[in-house]
């Protein structure tokens, strides 16, 4: 976990600005206006990659037709929009992710914690789950269409399966992490095994469990593409295996952009949602 | 009473960090461990704690023997360690779950006041100073009421003007339940500001060199030739427990010179 380590030490440089722009509000509307700055920035190369794209096609430099331009893409997507189709597809995929999500989150917290805490536990249960890891998620799925199935179960256990290693390790290094010297202040005040859990392991292993859960959710976007490969008639997965057998890059890519903006939504969410768990931490993490 | 009985300790890989400490503490005393570093101060006060333990010699607070964390025995960190995700009242609050809502309350905010930091009560850690921070530190310690605090370097890495603080917020909330107190310390000026009486301890092995009384009267005038005297004295039998060649104190001439003093 460098990346946590990274995140720490930037957030005790960032403290005290921080605290001065708290109270002071001009400051802090001053800060608003350089964020959004920022933002456009960070806009300028794609909208600059478009604009030229869109002009060089206008003018007839480029066909276009393998590689279409934004307005036929939005036009695409706002189609399949009006249609309703769009709205079909994104709910069944959004259904499937949450779905494996939900398991592969829940037993990876729930292992995790098994590892993290109790030394022989973890030595029972964690050669065997990283030797499980090792194996490509995606070598599970000719078993998974055997034992469930080729609809739902099988694809929803693809995706809990690329959901959980990430959380397990997540979590386990998390409270594997736990400062010492917090422990002992709980030793110190007589906490009992699960006083100590509630009271100080839990706070201090969120931050880490909300970038595990973070990072499962991308991993859940990930598999839920390979899961809609392998046959689906509904799912953002069979837009763009439909787009591939009809030629229509413009449905590839207006779906491409609906996980864009759909995993950045679903992260988004989980930060917004755990934002007041963490609040203590820092502003780093707002950053990222 | 505090007493320690024949106490050493040996770490799993041999190293004898203790040897053989026999000390009472008077109720409500403060005194004051003194040594180089590695003389097992820190060791002793852990022990004391009881969140290690000692490999033979028993600990005896009013009859009661501490083997693990005991209620009446609170302590404060080289580092304030206050957990991050509570504010500074919680934090202060922490070991009273077992009273009332009111009583915490009151507790709480009665050491905000005693501590100066009222109107911090509802921040971060991360946004109060070093010195805050252990203030902070040593009211959660405080609150619980305990008969015996164990102080380990906790002013060590503050600067000189913010110690000096930090001795009268610990003073005055000594003034007001009068525990014992065990304070570790490299500081020969702390000790004599703090203490009743000093121990000096010796390296490999840990253990008891000298002690010296320091009935200097409160409050304690950092000026004051006797303030200074009872400082040289406590270099001085420092300075002896480092030396190798010297393996006993001159105890009696000590107290000779001691009772010339006052």
């Amino acid at each position: 976990m460098t990346g946590q380590g990274t995140i720490h030490s930037a957030s005790q440089g960032w403290s005290s600005p921080q605290e001065a722009a708290a109270l002071a509000a001009p400051r802090l509307a001053g800060k608003r206006r350089a964020f959004n700055g920022r933002v456009l920035l960070g806009l300028f190369l794609p909208v600059l990659a478009a604009l030229l794209w869109e002009g060089a096609v206008q003018a007839g430099l480029a066909q276009g037709r393998l590689v279409p331009p934004p307005s036929r893409i939005l036009a695409t997507l706002w189609g399949l929009a009006q249609t309703g189709e769009l709205w079909v597809h994104v709910a069944v995929t959004l259904w499937r992710i949450l779905a494996g999500f939900a398991i592969g989150a829940a037993a990876g917290i729930v292992f995790g914690a098994i590892s993290g805490s109790s030394e022989s536990l973890r030595r029972l249960f964690d050669p065997t789950l990283q030797a499980l890891r090792a194996i490509p998620s995606i070598a599970w799925v000719p078993l998974f269409i055997l034992w469930l199935g080729i609809f739902e179960a099988s694809k929803v256990a693809l995706i809990a399966v690329g959901v959980f290693f990430p959380v397990y390790l997540g979590i386990a290094s998390a409270i594997l992490s736990v400062d010492r010297k917090l422990v002992e202040v709980g030793r110190v005040f007589r906490l009992s095994r699960i006083g100590l859990a509630r009271r100080i392991l839990l706070p201090a292993v969120l931050p880490e469990a909300v970038i595990a859960l973070r990072s499962g959710l991308g991993l859940g976007f990930m598999f839920v593409v390979a899961a809609e490969f392998m046959g689906a008639s509904e799912g953002l997965g069979y837009l763009l295996i439909d787009g591939q057998q009809m030629g229509k890059p413009d449905q590839i890519l207006a779906a491409i952009i609906a996980f864009a903006l759909l995993g950045k939504a679903a992260d988004s969410l989980i930060v917004l949602l755990t934002r007041p768990l963490v609040r203590w931490q820092d502003v780093a993490r707002e950053r990222l | 009473m505090l007493k320690l009985e024949h106490l050493s300790k040996t770490y799993a890989d041999g190293t004898q960090a203790l040897s053989d400490i026999n000390l009472s503490v008077r109720k409500g005393e403060i005194v004051a461990l003194i040594g180089g570093s590695g003389c097992g101060k820190t060791t002793l006060l852990r022990l004391v704690a009881g969140l290690d333990r000692a490999s033979t010699g028993a600990i005896g607070l009013d009859g009661e023997s501490i083997r693990e964390p005991h209620p009446a025995v609170g302590i404060v960190f080289q580092e304030p360690r206050l957990l991050p995700w509570l504010t500074v009242s919680d934090n202060i609050a922490f070991g009273l779950t077992h009273l009332n809502a009111a009583e915490r309350r009151a507790r709480v905010s009665h050491a905000l006041e005693k501590i100066g930091l009222r109107e911090h009560a509802q921040r971060w850690p991360r946004d109060l100073s070093g010195g805050q921070q252990q203030r902070v530190a040593i009211a959660r310690a405080f609150v619980t009421h305990p008969k015996v605090l164990l102080l380990d370097e906790p002013f060590s890495a503050l600067d000189a003007f913010t110690r000096a603080s930090l001795h009268e917020h610990l003073l005055s909330l000594w003034g007001e339940t009068r525990p014992t107190i065990l304070l570790v310390t490299h500081d020969v000026h702390e000790a004599v500001a703090l203490a009743d009486r000093a121990i000096v301890m010796q390296p490999k092995p840990g253990r008891i060199f000298d002690e010296l009384p320091l009935a200097l009267s409160r409050p304690r005038d950092r000026a004051a030739p006797s303030f200074e005297a009872a400082a040289r004295r406590v270099l001085a039998a420092l300075d002896e427990s480092l030396d190798p060649a010297r393996r006993s104190p001159q105890r009696e001439r000590d107290r000779e010179a001691a009772a010339l003093w006052w």
